[in-house]
């Protein structure tokens, strides 16, 4: 078989008597039928110009958020996107190369990656970041692990609040059920916030952590210092899950309060909204448990001349040395997202991110309060709870027909809030950013007075 | 390399120091040697049960992770606590201040060496 030319029927033939196996069909028997397609509906083959402007064409009836006024938030942000994150990104330098193998030769690389660890403590409240994960959702994963095994894997119960993103925990269902963990659900309470009464009882002491997000799925900030409590009554470890990484512009992390990891998603960070990601995962704990940490660290340290250098450090817990007893599967991380919101970080500045999230709230409490006085059957779920650049808004009917028709007007207003499920009310979830002009405002109010 | 007499060998280069109805568990004074500087030891929790050949714990050197084991089976009774701040015991006085657990049991069988088994035991691995 030649490496870069598809499998012929002869070489599917060789591969199947290997196997042991007569056909196709038999090698896929395990997919279950209900996801399996007979046949697609296609047309007839065509050249591949035509194909080109067929797609074209179809690309153009989307309506993109580059182009309309857009609220779209539910975990992906579009923020400001300097043209120097991409300058530095496209440097084959950095863009062609994988994983440090042989570290210490790549000093460039271990410096950004020892930068954006630098970046994401000081973010985040706790001493020690780890180089990045793939997203989120795997970083709330990552989290939980590590939260199972500073218990020392007795306690296999996790709680976690249903606010925290509904496609996280989807994937985090997909580990913890191959890993016998059991996860437990806590609704939020009519304000849309966490009661530590019910994460207290939900934890007992038998849980291992309690996850929560902040700012949540709604868009609602919760009360971290009474849930970091309520986690440690019982001896779990508490873990802060962050979606909307520029809150922690303006939002101290959950370290500060006593939560012992923060992980989350940092695309907002320089990483553009795209369909299915690239995204950027990440983790940072306390340093007493760094030795369960999963993922590559950097560190500095100085070479035989006395002179500044990069290390990787503490890289006994990864699986090139400790194979099947690593603290996870991640040998590499997401470097040149993670290159990204260092470089996007280090041009917005301390001061300028400041700013940027002081504007996204801003934004989104000027919305929030003009769509709450329109009236006409549209409510905002939580008026009185805090947020940061995002709220939950029900009006006429089912969120996912309200965002339909709203698109039909020329305006993408946000997210269906229940578009994964939920326990809160059907609506919209609508953000803001500091990219959301005047007139993006205006153009929702009048498109949602409109449908009233 | 040092094999003292009045110990008991395992040949996962374990040492065994009789102590009333329990035994004292490190490691070698050749174990250390291969490891290379410690840098960090997991040890069990106290009150923990453990099988023989069950890990009672890792040992972490710059570049390597190596488990250390029950040599019965019993129950963690005490820890080497210094060891938190002072892995390099383990180098400097492998089988003093550089022991790992206590733990419940007696070494007894076909399954220890004693020091010139022992002896003769890494003469043959390192033929």
């Amino acid at each position: 078989m030649h490496p870069w030319v598809g499998a012929g029927p002869d070489d599917r033939r060789h591969i199947l008597s290997e196997l042991g196996l007569q056909s196709i069909d038999e090698l896929f028997a395990t997919i279950p039928a209900e996801v399996c397609v007979d046949r697609l509906d296609l047309p007839d083959a065509r050249d591949e110009e035509s194909v080109r402007r067929t797609m074209a064409q179809m690309a153009i009836s989307n309506l993109s958020m580059d182009c309309a006024p857009s609220f779209l938030g539910a975990g992906v942000y579009r923020h400001v996107q300097p043209a120097v994150v991409d300058a530095v990104l496209s440097r084959a330098e950095f863009f062609t190369s994988y994983t440090p193998y042989q570290p210490e030769i790549s000093q460039g690389t271990l410096q950004v990656i020892f930068e954006f660890q630098t970046l994401i403590s000081h973010l985040t409240g706790l001493p020690v970041a780890n180089a990045s994960l793939y997203d989120g959702a795997t970083a709330l994963v990552e989290a939980v692990l590590f939260a199972h095994r500073v218990l020392r894997g007795k306690r296999d119960l996790v709680v976690v609040a249903e606010t925290v993103h509904p496609m996280y925990r989807r994937v985090l269902d997909t580990y913890t059920e191959a890993a016998g963990i059991e996860v437990v659900l806590v609704p939020p309470g009519n304000d849309g916030r966490l009661d530590p009464d019910r994460v207290r009882k939900a934890a007992g002491d038998t849980a291992c952590c309690v996850a929560i997000q902040s700012p949540n799925f709604l868009g609602i900030v919760e009360d971290l210092p009474v849930l970091a409590e309520a986690a440690h009554e019982g001896a779990a470890l508490a873990v802060q899950v962050v979606t909307e990484a520029v809150s922690l512009g303006l939002l101290a992390g959950g370290g500060a309060f006593g939560f012992d990891a923060v992980c989350g998603e940092a695309q907002s960070f320089g990483v553009a909204p795209g369909f299915g990601g690239p995204h950027l995962g990440i983790f940072a704990c306390t340093e007493k448990h760094i030795r369960q940490m999963p993922g590559r660290l950097a560190g500095e340290t100085v070479d035989e001349d006395g002179n500044r250098a990069f290390c990787l450090t503490l890289s006994t817990r990864e699986q090139h040395i400790r194979r099947a007893k690593a603290t996870s599967n991640i040998c590499t991380n997401q470097g040149l997202m993670a290159l990204a919101a260092t470089v996007w970080l280090e041009s917005v500045g301390g001061n300028g991110l400041r700013e940027l999230a002081t504007s996204c709230l801003a934004r989104a409490q000027e919305l929030k309060k003009r769509v709450g006085a329109i009236g006409g059957g549209w409510r905002l779920a939580y008026p009185e709870s805090p947020i940061f650049n995002e709220f939950l808004l029900t009006g006429p009917g089912a969120g996912v027909e309200l965002v339909e028709r709203l698109a039909a007007k020329g305006v993408l207003a946000g997210v269906p809030s229940n578009r994964w499920g939920g326990s809160w009310p059907d609506g919209i979830l609508v953000a803001a950013t500091e990219r959301n002009s005047a007139e993006d405002i205006d153009a929702l109010v009048t498109a949602i007075k409109d449908l009233s | 390399m040092s094999v003292p007499n009045d110990l008991l060998y395992c040949r996962s280069h374990e040492w065994i120091r009789s102590d009333g109805d329990a035994i004292v568990v490190g490691i070698t004074h050749y174990a250390q040697d291969q490891l290379g500087e410690v840098v960090f030891v997991e040890l069990p929790e106290v009150g923990a049960g453990v099988d023989a050949d069950e890990e009672l714990g890792t040992l972490e050197s710059v570049k390597a992770v190596s488990e250390f084991l029950a040599p019965v089976a019993g129950e963690v009774l005490e820890v080497n606590e210094r060891l938190e701040d002072e892995p390099n015991l383990v180098n400097d006085d492998p089988y003093g201040s550089g022991w790992l657990v206590k733990m419940s049991g007696a070494a007894e069988g076909d399954d220890f060496l004693d020091a010139e088994g022992y002896q003769a035991f890494l003469e043959q691995e390192n033929g």
